[in-house]
């Protein structure tokens, strides 16, 4: 190797004043040297709350996932799925800076991820639900992924440039998630017996949560011309469902959908019972030592 | 004037933080060199949402480029268009390839992103595709377990941003 190349490694141990030596510290803008100035005739706010429900989409799914790290049947499993968990990590810095910039209080990433409260989330219950095996975790990403990657797909039109961007970016990335999903839910369900009686169980138990990634809300509906409209992701998504499911032969599931709280769900900032230990467990370590840099 | 030239020859340097033999503009994250005014304006793509590189790429850019003596760097960073494993020049699949990490196929044309299943499955509904418990259980009684083709999972991260099918 040329000194050159000898560059990147020496430059890990260099002093500097500013004391994050490793690579890959400093995390502080992800968007840095993008334009974000929000598009005339947009609604800042609301563009916030439109970015951070998708923000927070992704931020709570990829923590389940990193959940699953050294759980994972294989090794070759392990990298697939934190590469997954990573590229939703990255669309949610995205979104919740953009977020954060939006809204004008101050907020970066970091404040928005672990200093809110529960009831500020804005995430769909889908995100928060916990894996109980390897099946629920393909089953669920199958739909997860489907459903975000139409909604992107909607989004690469949108009238916010930086929205429109990230989910240009994004879903590349999430038809690789998709796929990788469906793939599984093919092999587990066209496979032996106890596969497909464990795949149709666990696509039986996920299915309550579905319905509301379809259903309307106001942030969205304030938003014509940059949001997408949950509604029109159904039939796209039902398509892909159908083939995955078709060809796995499982039967699609008949559950009635999760009952909202007095009229609240995911989007109102009305989650289950999972998600305070899984922000317990995201938001610990930050709130003890709220000032820390590393 | 801004030497224009020299500039782009000390950006197109900068190696890869996670694959030093490459360097930004082998993996086609330098889009960009230009001068506004005494200002030299650097364009550069992250190649997956999560790529925690970037700042460390700006970062390394100004430092060289101050080296070389331009002081006033503007490092931008473009979100689109996305950046593609196409993108990766001959030469970058070159080094990759003698640094033992295989570069990637060329990226299938995705209009709308259809559906990619193990080869020999049908990627759309099949017709009369039916939510019907019964047909179901009528398939299954046909059903042997099929040897479904593995599926590719990508490569660590070390070499994510060269080889994942990803980038596609």
């Amino acid at each position: 190797m040329s000194e050159d190349e000898f560059a990147a490694y020496q430059g890990l141990s260099m002093q500097t004043e500013d004391h994050r030596w490793a690579f890959g510290t400093g995390f502080t803008d992800p968007l840095e040297g993008i334009d974000t100035s929000v598009p005339d005739g947009v609604d800042p706010g609301v563009l916030a709350a439109y970015c951070m429900m998708l923000g927070d989409d992704a931020l709570i799914y990829s923590h389940r996932l990193q959940q699953w790290m050294t759980r994972m049947p294989e090794l070759e499993e392990e990298t697939a799925l934190a590469n997954i968990a990573l590229d939703l990590l990255g669309q949610a810095r995205m979104l919740l800076t953009r977020a954060g910039q939006a809204e004008g209080e101050g907020r970066d990433e970091d404040r928005l991820a672990f200093f809110r409260a529960e009831h500020e989330f804005r995430n769909v219950r889908l995100a928060e639900h916990t894996d109980a095996d390897f099946a629920e975790l393909t089953g669920r990403l199958l739909i997860f992924s489907a459903w975000r990657l139409a909604l992107f797909g909607r989004l690469a039109g949108s009238a916010d440039p930086v929205l429109a961007a990230i989910a240009a970016k994004g879903a590349r990335e999430l038809a690789y998630h998709r796929d990788y999903a469906a793939q599984w839910v093919i092999r587990l369900g066209d496979g032996t017996p106890l596969s497909h009686g464990r795949m149709q169980a666990a696509l039986d138990a996920i299915w309550p949560l579905v319905d509301e990634l379809f259903q309307a809300d106001p942030v969205t509906a304030a938003l014509p011309g940059v949001a997408a409209d949950p509604a029109g992701l159904r039939a796209e998504v039902d398509a892909v469902l159908d083939t995955v499911l078709a060809t796995a032969t499982l039967d699609r599931p008949q559950a009635a959908p999760l009952a909202r709280v007095a009229g609240k769900a995911g989007r109102d900032g009305m989650h289950t019972e999972a998600f305070g230990y899984l922000l317990a467990e995201l938001q610990s370590v930050a709130r003890a030592h709220p000032d820390a840099t590393w | 004037m801004v030497n224009l030239a020299a500039a782009r020859e000390v950006a197109a340097a900068v190696p890869d933080p996670e694959l030093p033999m490459v360097t930004v503009a082998d993996l086609g994250i330098l889009r960009d060199v230009s001068a506004e005014g005494d200002w030299v304006v650097v364009t550069i793509t992250p190649t997956y949402s999560g790529c925690p590189a970037l700042r460390e790429i700006a970062r390394d850019l100004r430092h060289r480029l101050a080296a070389s003596g331009f002081d006033e760097v503007d490092v931008r960073t473009a979100l689109a268009p996305a950046w593609s494993s196409d993108w990766i020049t001959a030469e970058g699949r070159r080094k990759l390839s003698a640094a033992g990490i295989a570069p990637p196929h060329a990226a299938p044309a995705r209009s709308r992103s259809p559906l990619r299943l193990p080869g020999g499955l049908p990627a759309e509904p099949p017709v009369g595709a039916s939510r019907s418990p019964a047909l179901a259980a009528a398939r299954r009684l046909r059903r042997r377990p099929r040897r479904s083709a593995r599926p590719r999972a990508r490569r660590c991260s070390a070499a994510r941003a060269a080889v994942s099918p990803s980038n596609t």
